[in-house]
């Protein structure tokens, strides 16, 4: 029996244009992975003898999201879920369309993977760029590259190659650190689970060896300490009568029993007394995990208050410059005033300044042009009414990320990355 | 340097990140309670928590008067032991209210009754968040159920309007009427929640280990030999004793049982892996209608 308890938690987003063969991927490596039910399979084996095909359709086994598309409902992220002994796999299913830049970026905010499909007979088209730049604003750690369709370029090498080379020539402008190339035909399973017979010439790893291997232990940040208050803990039993925890997940750095803390925004200093959870004390604390601190002095920390090192602050300011991607049909207002949620931190704010709008073909800087609408990425400027403790986004995920939220209709408008 | 959580201790994480969310974003909220293990489970969740203070909020159980008597021992037992505060709306009590009509026959199920009851309740406790036990893997339709998933005053649910989500950054605004459904193990499978139960040692029903029980046979499903449900009489006189256990657990009307040899957790564990291989193998009639009955119960319940 598998070793439940020491399998690794691993989360990727999937991108291509329509009929790359996304569907067909995610279907082959839950098939391949033994992780579809036979009704879930018998199900798609029906409906591809319905249409008329051969064999089976892995990509009707993630259909949901084509029908939708067909009959014009809201497009969105699906999530879907596989496991082998070694990683339990979240998938953030987003559908390749022009338009939908949102979804991308939703599905790209928590992934430590990205996987980039291309159709091996058309190489790197416009979308392979936007969807190659959105998983670098995003910072998702990993990149995968899956030059798909092998099999109808005879599994030639030169193709690999030239599409290996045309990707790299504009990746290198990205900020993007780990890009792996994998030529793969999801129909027939070449290089996706089992290794290709068909591309000797290849020596790297199969897909789902890579998602199995890749290095995410480092994926937080472990080095600068950050634990936002989300939750204070006052039993009011006889038992902790003066029991005061301070609930979170930590964000950053690892935090230890003993150690002098500065908490935010008093500036006040105080040491951990103790790092409690329901199973008992531990010893340390890092991020993701979720546990309550005690302090040995009495202060009266609440939610949206951060506890740091006195000697690693965030940057602390109501002026901050965030690229923010536009999720609503209704522009972003300069001038406007948003609600914002950063951390666990709820404040307004009112943006001050476009500063330019970029094209996600070109990475082009238009400074002219700041009509900011849904699906558009710019940098702007924004005021907050308090104080926010934050780290840039490339430095920390969770401190440098922000949603902007309209006032009038509680909807999540936009998602912004503090620089 | 290794810093590295298990994949069930991550999820645990996520899980006690969101429902202290629900406890700090909202002023009422109730924690759904049907008494199967994904229920059970939130429970351990929530209690880990707010440790070491009670859970901060009620639980709400619909009993439909139809349960497994062991479902509300287990129930009882759960409440008094982690000190919650417990809600029962009763579909017997709105039958008897005439606020519900009974359905008849063979396949009478108070599945549907359940939904009114729930959102009467609902209403009447002022709850502007429901924290559910649901999961994406369950369905398809599922796949794109949020963490945080947005209700009209109707307590309808508008695909249309339901907010992206990103980061660990979860909108809970709204505007007075309005209420939540919340999801904090959306992101575990089946198996997860059994390992996790197993790792944790997690006390769970007896329904879900193998037990000897009068059943008798209904269209590919074992059903347990109980009053609520109206037999033919060739079901009766084909009711024997059986080593059987629940995988799901709801009403006995409805809920199938299976034929098990399953112990312990480990047991079903292995049950469960064993199972999807097996099942490729071709044996669909008894999977889809399992299904078959748990999308009903959700379809009431969520
Ligand atoms: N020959 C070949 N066809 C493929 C491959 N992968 C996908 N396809 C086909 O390409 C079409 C589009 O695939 P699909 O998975 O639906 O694309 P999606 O729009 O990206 O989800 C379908 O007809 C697939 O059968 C492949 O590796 N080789």
């Amino acid at each position: 029996m598998t070793d439940y308890k020491n399998m690794e938690l691993l989360r990727f987003t999937t991108a291509g244009s329509v009929d790359d063969g996304k569907s067909t991927l995610i279907g082959r490596l839950l098939y391949d992975s033994k992780s579809i039910f036979e009704d879930q399979y018998e199900a798609v084996r029906q409906s591809t003898e319905r249409r008329g095909e051969e064999g089976v359709n892995l990509a009707l086994l993630t259909d949901g999201l084509k029908a939708e598309r067909e009959q014009g409902i809201t497009i969105d992220v699906a999530y879907r879920y596989f496991a082998t002994p070694k990683r339990k796999f979240i998938i953030a299913d987003t559908p390749g369309h022009i338009q939908y830049t949102r979804n991308m970026v939703t599905g790209a905010s928590t992934a430590n993977v990205a996987l980039i499909l291309i159709d091996a007979r058309h190489g790197v088209v416009e979308q392979t760029r936007r969807h190659a730049f959105i998983a670098s604003l995003l910072q998702i750690p990993h990149l995968v590259v899956c030059v798909n369709k092998m099999d109808l370029v005879d599994y030639k090498e030169e193709a690999f190659e030239r599409i290996k080379a045309d990707f790299e020539e504009f990746s290198y402008k990205l900020d993007v650190n780990d890009v792996h190339f994998i030529p793969i035909s999801a129909l027939m399973g070449d290089n996706v689970v089992d290794k290709s017979a068909n591309m000797p010439w290849y020596g790297g790893s199969t897909l789902l060896y890579y998602l199995e291997n890749v290095h995410i232990g480092s994926d937080y940040n472990f080095i600068d300490c950050r634990f936002p208050v989300q939750y204070v803990i006052r039993p009011n039993t006889d038992e902790y009568h003066d029991y005061r925890g301070y609930a979170g997940r930590v964000a950053g750095g690892v935090f230890k029993k003993g150690d002098k803390v500065m908490l935010l925004p008093s500036g006040f200093t105080s040491k951990i007394a103790k790092i409690d959870t329901f199973d008992g004390e531990v010893e340390e604390a890092y991020p993701p995990m979720s546990v309550t601190m005690l302090l040995e002095d009495d202060l009266d920390l609440s939610r949206g208050d951060m506890i740091v090192r006195e000697n690693n602050t965030p940057e602390i300011d109501q002026d901050v410059e965030v690229m923010v991607c536009w999720f609503n049909e209704r522009p972003l207002q300069v001038r406007g005033k948003y609600a914002i949620l950063h951390t666990t931190q709820d404040v307004r704010c009112i943006i001050k300044e476009v500063r330019y709008k970029l094209d996600i073909n070109s990475l082009h800087r238009n400074e002219e042009d700041k009509q900011i609408g849904m699906n558009d990425i710019a940098r702007v400027v924004i005021r907050t009414t308090k104080p926010l403790f934050h780290d840039s986004y490339r430095k920390n995920r969770v401190t440098g990320s922000v949603i902007f939220v309209d006032e009038s209709t509680n909807e999540t408008v936009g998602a912004g990355m503090i620089i | 340097m290794s810093y590295n959580l298990n994949h069930l201790k991550e999820l645990e994480a996520e899980s006690i990140f969101i429902i202290r969310e629900v406890a700090a974003q909202f002023e009422r909220p109730v924690l759904m309670f049907s008494g199967g293990k994904d229920s059970i489970l939130m429970v351990h969740l929530a209690r880990k928590a707010f440790y070491p203070a009670n859970i901060p909020f009620p639980l709400l159980h619909i009993d439909t008067g139809h349960n497994f008597p062991e479902t509300i021992a287990y129930r009882d037992e759960l409440v008094a032991s982690v000190g919650a505060r417990l809600i029962v709306g009763s579909v017997q009590e709105a039958i008897d209210q005439g606020k519900a009509v009974e359905e008849k026959g063979f396949n009478a199920s108070r599945n549907y009754l359940q939904t009114n009851v729930l959102l009467e309740e609902l209403e009447k406790g002022k709850f502007d968040a429901a924290l559910g036990g649901a999961r994406r893997d369950e369905e398809k339709a599922r796949a794109k159920e949020r963490f945080f998933s947005h209700r009209d005053e109707f307590g309808q649910w508008d695909p249309k309007n339901q907010r992206p989500e990103l980061w660990n950054l979860f909108n809970g605004k709204k505007v007075f009427g309005e209420h939540f459904r919340v999801f904090p193990i959306s992101n575990w499978t089946e198996l997860d929640v059994w390992m996790y139960l197993a790792m944790e040692k997690v006390p769970l029903p007896s329904l879900y280990f193998a037990h000897k029980r009068p059943v008798f046979e209904r269209e590919g499903t074992l059903l347990a030999d109980c009053e609520y449900i109206t037999k033919r009489p060739e079901e009766q006189a084909a009711v024997e004793e059986k080593m059987v256990r629940c995988r799901t657990i709801g009403d006995m009307t409805c809920t199938g049982v299976w034929e098990s040899e399953a112990a312990t957790i480990e047991d079903i564990i292995k049950e469960v892996s064993i199972a999807r291989k097996t099942e490729r193998g071709g044996r669909t009639d008894d999977k889809r209608s399992e299904t078959a009955m748990e999308d009903r119960k959700k379809q009431g319940y969520f």
